[in-house]
C-alpha cells in the first residue's frame, strides 16, 4: 500500500489552548506511517461565526479554507463539529454559488474526524497492536453532538476504546446528550449551559470512571472547566491522547 | 394562554433552574416519553416511514389552497359553516360572533392551543362567556391561572401538592394528594360544565380532506363531550394541520401518538365532520370550521421555513430537549415552547420580539432525530440567527446586537491571516497573566467572564501547535518529506 498522505487541519481551538492534543494526534499518525502535511496558514473553519449567524464572516474563513486544503489528500482533524461544519455548513453557505459549492463539496468528502480516519480509512481496529496504546482505568465516552447525530460516528471511537489493552470502557447513561456547551452559547446563556454541563458530569461521575473521553475538545473543556471547578479529579481527555498513551 | 412575563428568557431560565421539583418532572417525561419514542423509532417505525410522512406533509403543503378547499368543500357539503381566518384578529372575532349569535354563556373548551395562540378566551370572557378548559391538564392551570409548560402535557411543571392545595382553594374539597381522589374531583366539577355548556371549542389535531374531516387524539375522554354535548362546536386548526388522503392521514396520527407519548394509539380518537345529521342522535346543531392562518402563509412562502408547517404538535422535541429539559415551558414565554416554539414564536409574533429563543439553543440536534416527520428545527434555527445577524427585510427583522456583530467582525478580520491570528494568541497570553492560577483561568477574565463564573477555562498554551509543529514535529518527521 502507498502510504498514505494527510493533511492535518488543527482547529484553532486545539491550536491555542489545547495544543497537546494535537501532539498526540500527530504520535498516532507518525506510529501509522502517515506521510502528514500541516498548511501553517490555517486558522478556523469558520464555525463560531457560523453557529452566531454571521455567515459572511463566515464565508469568508471557509473560502480560505477552501483555498489551503483543496489539493489535500486527506484532511484529518481532532474533531467532529470542525469536521460537520466543513462536510454539511459549507454546503448551505455557499448555496448560491455552485462554484463554491462544488469545491466545498469535495473538499467536504474528503474530510475526515480522526478517529473515522483511523477506523474507517487506515482499518485500525486493534490500538494496542497496531499503535501500542495502553492506558490503565477506567473511561466513560461522551458522544458529542455533531461528530454522533451530525456525522454518524458512534461506533469508531468506542471500537478503539474497547482494544486498548489496561482500558476499561464503561458508558454513562444518556452519553448522547448535549454537554451545552454549543459554542457562543455557552457564553451567551451561562446558567442554561452551566445547567447542561451539570446534567453531564452528574452521569459521568455515577459511572465511577476515572476519565471522561471524547472526539471534541470543545466538548471536552466545558466537561471539565465544570468537572475542575467542582472539585472532581475525573479527567477529561480526548480520544488521541487515550490511543497515544503507553500507560497511564 | 399566552405568557407574556416581563422576564427575560434568562431570568425565566434562572428562576426555573432552580426549581427541582420542575426538574425532576421533566426528568419523568423526558426519560418516559421522549426515551419511549426513541425505542418506538428504533424497533417498530422505519425511517422511512418517517421520510415518507415528511414527503406526504411537504407534498400536501405544496398544494395547500387545494387541499383546503377540498376540505372546507366536504364540510359544507355536510352542513358545517367553514371560515377562513387571516389573522387571529379574524378568527377570535368570528368566535365571538358565533357565540353571540347563540346567546352563549358557557363555553367549554379542550385539545386547542391554537385558541392561545390567538388569544381567544380574554375576548370571550371581556364579552360575558365564561370559558372552561375540560382537559384535566389545562383545567387544573387555568384555575391556578398559569400557562401551558408543556405541547402535550400542560401541567408537567405542577406536582400533587401543588394541585393538591389549588383543588382545596378553587374547588373547596378537602385536600388530597391522592391522584384518583383529585381526578375525581375534577371530573364532577367539569361535568357540570360540560353538560351546562351552549358551546365547545376545540382545536385539531389532524383534518383530512379526502373525507373532510377534523381529528383530535386525546387520552381523557373529555373532548368528545366538549364536542358533541353543547348545540355549537366551533374547531380551530392552524391551516397547516390537514392531510390530503386518508392514508396520510392514517400515517400521521400513527407517528402523532408515537411520538407524543410513545402510545401506539391513544386512549380516545374522535373524527368530527359537521354537525348531527338527520336520524343521528349525537353530535351538535351547529359546526364551525376556523382554518387559521396569522402568519403562516408567509412562513409557506419562504423556502427557508416552509417544512416548520410540516410540524404535527406531538411534542416530541420537548421530550429529548436538554435546554428544555432544565428551563421547562414557561420561560419560552409564548404559546408554543421547547424547540418547536423556538422556530415558530419568532416566526409568528416577530423574530426580534423572540431573538432569546432563537439564540438560546445549543444547536445540539436532539430534537431533529426524534421528531416524527424529521423537522429541522437546528437548520431553522440558524437561518433565524442568520437573520439576526444581519437583518432581514422580508420578515422585517433589525441586525440585533451591534456589539456582537463588531466582535465577528474582528474575529473574521483576525482568521482571515495567519500573521493577526498570531497576534491575537500573543496578547491574549499577556493578557492572561494575572488570571491563571493552578493552570486554569478563574472567575472574571474579560470576554469569558460569564463562562468562568461556574467553569474553569484552559488558559492559551505556552506554544501553539503551529509553533511545536515548527520547532518539533516537522524536525523529527524529516524536514523536507513531511513540510
Ligand atoms: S417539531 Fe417535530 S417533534 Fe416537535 S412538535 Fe413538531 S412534529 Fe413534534
Amino acid at each position: 500500500m502507498t502510504q498514505p498522505n494527510v493533511t492535518l487541519f488543527i482547529q484553532c481551538l486545539v491550536d491555542s489552548l489545547l495544543p497537546e492534543t494535537g501532539d498526540a494526534m500527530v504520535s498516532v499518525l507518525e506510529r501509522l506511517g502517515v506521510r502528514m502535511h500541516y498548511p501553517p496558514d490555517q486558522t478556523c473553519c469558520g464555525q463560531p461565526a457560523f453557529n452566531s449567524g454571521y455567515r459572511n464572516e463566515a464565508a469568508k474563513t471557509a473560502r480560505r479554507f477552501l483555498d489551503i486544503f483543496e489539493n489535500s489528500e486527506a484532511i484529518v482533524c481532532p474533531s467532529g463539529s470542525c469536521v460537520h461544519m466543513v462536510r454539511h455548513h459549507y454546503l448551505e453557505l455557499f448555496r448560491d454559488d455552485p462554484v463554491l459549492l462544488d469545491r466545498a463539496c469535495r473538499v467536504g468528502a474528503k474530510t475526515f474526524e480522526f478517529t473515522e480516519y483511523l477506523v474507517d480509512v487506515l482499518g485500525v481496529t486493534d490500538p494496542g497492536t497496531q499503535l501500542g496504546s495502553r492506558y490503565d482505568g477506567t473511561v466513560t465516552y461522551h458522544d458529542s453532538c455533531h461528530l454522533s447525530r451530525g456525522l454518524g460516528i458512534r461506533r469508531q471511537p468506542r471500537l478503539l476504546l474497547e482494544n486498548v489493552p489496561g482500558l476499561t470502557l464503561v458508558e454513562m447513561d444518556d452519553s448522547d446528550r448535549c454537554c451545552g456547551f454549543g459554542g457562543t452559547f455557552s457564553v451567551k446563556y451561562p446558567e442554561i449551559s452551566t445547567a447542561l454541563a451539570d446534567d453531564k458530569v452528574q452521569t459521568i461521575l455515577a459511572t465511577g470512571a476515572g476519565a471522561v473521553v471524547g472526539c471534541d475538545v470543545s466538548c471536552l473543556m466545558n466537561i471539565k472547566g465544570r468537572l475542575s471547578r467542582l472539585g472532581s479529579h475525573v479527567r477529561a481527555l480526548h480520544i488521541a491522547e487515550i490511543l497515544a498513551g503507553e500507560g497511564k | 394562554m399566552q405568557q407574556n412575563s416581563d422576564k427575560t428568557y434568562s431570568e425565566l431560565s434562572r428562576d426555573a433552574i432552580g426549581d427541582e421539583d420542575l426538574h425532576a418532572a421533566i426528568r419523568m417525561v423526558q426519560n418516559g416519553m421522549g426515551k419511549g419514542a426513541q425505542a418506538m423509532w428504533r424497533d417498530e417505525i422505519t425511517p422511512e416511514h418517517r421520510r415518507l410522512a415528511k414527503e406526504a406533509r411537504l407534498r400536501t403543503l405544496n398544494n395547500l389552497d387545494a387541499v383546503l378547499a377540498t376540505l372546507a368543500e366536504k364540510i359544507r357539503a355536510r352542513g358545517g359553516h367553514v371560515y377562513f381566518a387571516a389573522t387571529a384578529e379574524d378568527a377570535r372575532n368570528y368566535c365571538l360572533e358565533v357565540a353571540r349569535k347563540n346567546n352563549v354563556r358557557l363555553a367549554v373548551k379542550g385539545k386547542s392551543m391554537t385558541s392561545a395562540e390567538i388569544g381567544m378566551d380574554p375576548l370571550l370572557e371581556e364579552n360575558g362567556v365564561e370559558v372552561v378548559e375540560t382537559d384535566l391538564g389545562e383545567y387544573i392551570i387555568q384555575l391556578a391561572g398559569e400557562a401551558p409548560s408543556h405541547i402535550i402535557a400542560p401541567c408537567i411543571h405542577m406536582n400533587r401538592k401543588r394541585i393538591g392545595k389549588l383543588f382545596q382553594e378553587k374547588l373547596g374539597i378537602p385536600y388530597s394528594e391522592d391522584p384518583p381522589t383529585l381526578t375525581r374531583a375534577a371530573r364532577k366539577a367539569l361535568r357540570e360544565k360540560l353538560l351546562g355548556a351552549d358551546m365547545g371549542i376545540s382545536g385539531c389535531n389532524i383534518a383530512c380532506a379526502e373525507t373532510g374531516h377534523v381529528c383530535l387524539v386525546s387520552n381523557e375522554g373529555n373532548i368528545r363531550m366538549c364536542t358533541t354535548m353543547p348545540k355549537v362546536h366551533v374547531a380551530l386548526m392552524g391551516m397547516e394541520r390537514v392531510t390530503a388522503t386518508l392514508a396520510e392521514h392514517d400515517m400521521l396520527l400513527r407517528l402523532l401518538t408515537r411520538g407524543a407519548s410513545a402510545q401506539k394509539v391513544s386512549t380516545y380518537v374522535s373524527f368530527m365532520g359537521g354537525p348531527r345529521q338527520p336520524g343521528e342522535t349525537d353530535g351538535p346543531e351547529e359546526f364551525h370550521l376556523v382554518i387559521i392562518d396569522n402568519g403562516r402563509m408567509k412562513m409557506l412562502a419562504d423556502p427557508r421555513f416552509r417544512e416548520v408547517l410540516s410540524c404535527i404538535r406531538c411534542g416530541g422535541c420537548l421530550n429529548i430537549c436538554p435546554v428544555y429539559g432544565r428551563i421547562g415551558g414557561h420561560a419560552y414565554n409564548g404559546t408554543y415552547c421547547g424547540p418547536i416554539g423556538a422556530v415558530l414564536m419568532p416566526l409568528l409574533e416577530g423574530v426580534n420580539k423572540h431573538a432569546d429563543l432563537c439564540r438560546g439553543e445549543s444547536l445540539c440536534g436532539a430534537c431533529k432525530d426524534i421528531c416524527p416527520v424529521h423537522n429541522d428545527l437546528p437548520r431553522m434555527l440558524s437561518e433565524l440567527r442568520y437573520m439576526l445577524a444581519y437583518g432581514d427585510e422580508k420578515w422585517g427583522v433589525e441586525p440585533v446586537d451591534g456589539a456582537e456583530a463588531c466582535a465577528f467582525k474582528a474575529w473574521g478580520a483576525a482568521m482571515s491571516s495567519r500573521t493577526a491570528y498570531d497576534l491575537l494568541v500573543k496578547a491574549g497570553r499577556i493578557v492572561q497573566v494575572p488570571f491563571v492560577k493552578n493552570g486554569v483561568l478563574g472567575k472574571g477574565v474579560g470576554p469569558l467572564a460569564k463562562w468562568t463564573a461556574s467553569r474553569d477555562f484552559p488558559p492559551i498554551a505556552k506554544k501553539t501547535f503551529a509553533e511545536r509543529w515548527k520547532t518539533d514535529h516537522a524536525k523529527r518527521l524529516n524536514g523536507a518529506d513531511n513540510e
